[in-house]
């Protein structure tokens, strides 16, 4: 180790924060999982909203969220999320209930729940990951698998003639009166982190002014299911998901963003 | 006025996904030739070249890595 004199409490500048318990998390190495759970819980910490915030964990490779963030949570039936996320908040408006989504949960057996939820305006925050797969069950083809793209189901890669088109899920709801923020972000580098973490605190602060639906996509990686390691993953990412889900603000304050 | 920084990595929970490695502008953490108990090539600190910049523990999945910065 370098410096280990100026390793003192005075001169921390970064730390885990303890809104993250010291689990080991599951997820394979350089999975977005870890990195986009990890800037959810430092938002927590810092709006003070420890003992408010109750995560609603999904089905997919995140099931085990409530293991990781040190809040109330309850797990719901695959999809089912943001109808848990609309009780829970209804019954308890001055909390903070976020839902925590991958594509398969979100945008293919959950597609109904989240487009009512939206659609209803409930004020929730959800955290949508994007990887293009079908990660817990072994890579299979999801409704956002880019064209072309070899997964378990589609091992010659997707076609439109077999599985349609590409599902772009975040501007579909961006067209929903009841969304007020919708943005797409991403994990893979420092300022991105930096981006996303903003996003983020913006969605948890529009549900404290009840302002209705907050959605933060997270476009990130599935290196196990895309079968590279985890910078190759990151990098293929830029290059290929990004075209079909570029990162940036969809609706800001209730007004779609004009391109 | 010069920054000297410090990164302590907790090797045991650190998965070598090597993310931080790429996120470092002054190339100062590789994967070690060792392996931590669960078998990880985990990542560390080679050369005295750290700014505290905190770009790599804001990349790590797996909050592993705490940061140290002073202005002397
Ligand atoms: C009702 C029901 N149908 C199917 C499954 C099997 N299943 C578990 S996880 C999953 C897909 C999860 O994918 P995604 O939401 O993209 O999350 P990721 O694992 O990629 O993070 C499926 C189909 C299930 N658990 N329950
Ligand atoms: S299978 Fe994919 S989404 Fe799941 S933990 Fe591994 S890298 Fe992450």
């Amino acid at each position: 180790m370098f410096n280990p004199d100026i390793i003192k409490p005075e001169n921390l500048v970064y730390e885990k924060t303890n809104v993250l318990t010291d689990a080991i998390m599951h997820y394979c190495p350089g999975c977005g999982h870890g990195t986009t759970h990890r800037i959810v819980a430092e938002v927590i910490e810092e709006m003070g909203i420890q003992d408010k915030a109750i995560c609603i964990a999904p089905v997919g490779c995140s099931v085990l969220a409530y293991n990781y963030f040190n809040v109330d949570a309850i797990g719901a039936a695959h999809g089912r999320a943001p109808a848990i996320a609309t009780a829970v908040q209804r019954m308890f408006p001055d909390r903070h209930t976020f839902t925590y989504q991958g594509d398969g949960d979100l945008a293919a057996i959950g597609t109904a729940e989240t487009i009512h939820a939206c659609n209803r305006g409930e004020n929730i925050v959800i955290i949508f990951i994007n990887n293009g797969i079908y990660g817990m069950t072994g890579g299979q083809m999801a409704p956002t698998t880019l064209l072309g793209m070899k997964t378990a189901t589609s091992p010659y890669g997707r076609t439109v003639e077999l599985n349609g088109y590409p599902l772009q899920i975040t501007e579909l709801l961006a067209e929903l009166p009841g969304t007020y923020y919708i943005t797409r972000q991403s994990v893979h580098t420092a300022a991105a982190v930096r981006k996303t973490k903003k996003a983020i605190r913006q969605a948890f602060e529009n549900q404290k002014n009840k302002k209705g639906t907050s959605l933060v996509e997270v476009v990130s990686n599935c290196n196990s299911g895309w079968k590279m390691t985890p910078v190759e993953a990151n990098k293929w990412m830029v290059e290929n998901m990004f075209v079909k889900y570029p990162i940036g603000d969809i609706k800001v304050d209730g007004e779609k963003v004009k391109k | 006025m010069a920054i000297k920084g410090a990164v302590v990595i907790d090797k045991e929970r650190c998965k070598g996904c090597g993310v931080c490695i790429t996120a470092c502008p002054n190339s100062v953490l590789a994967l070690s030739k060792n392996v931590n108990g669960k078998g990880y090539h985990y990542s560390e600190a080679i050369i005295d070249n750290c700014i505290g910049c905190t770009s790599c523990a804001l990349v790590c999945p797996d909050g592993v890595i705490t940061v140290y910065k002073v202005k002397l």
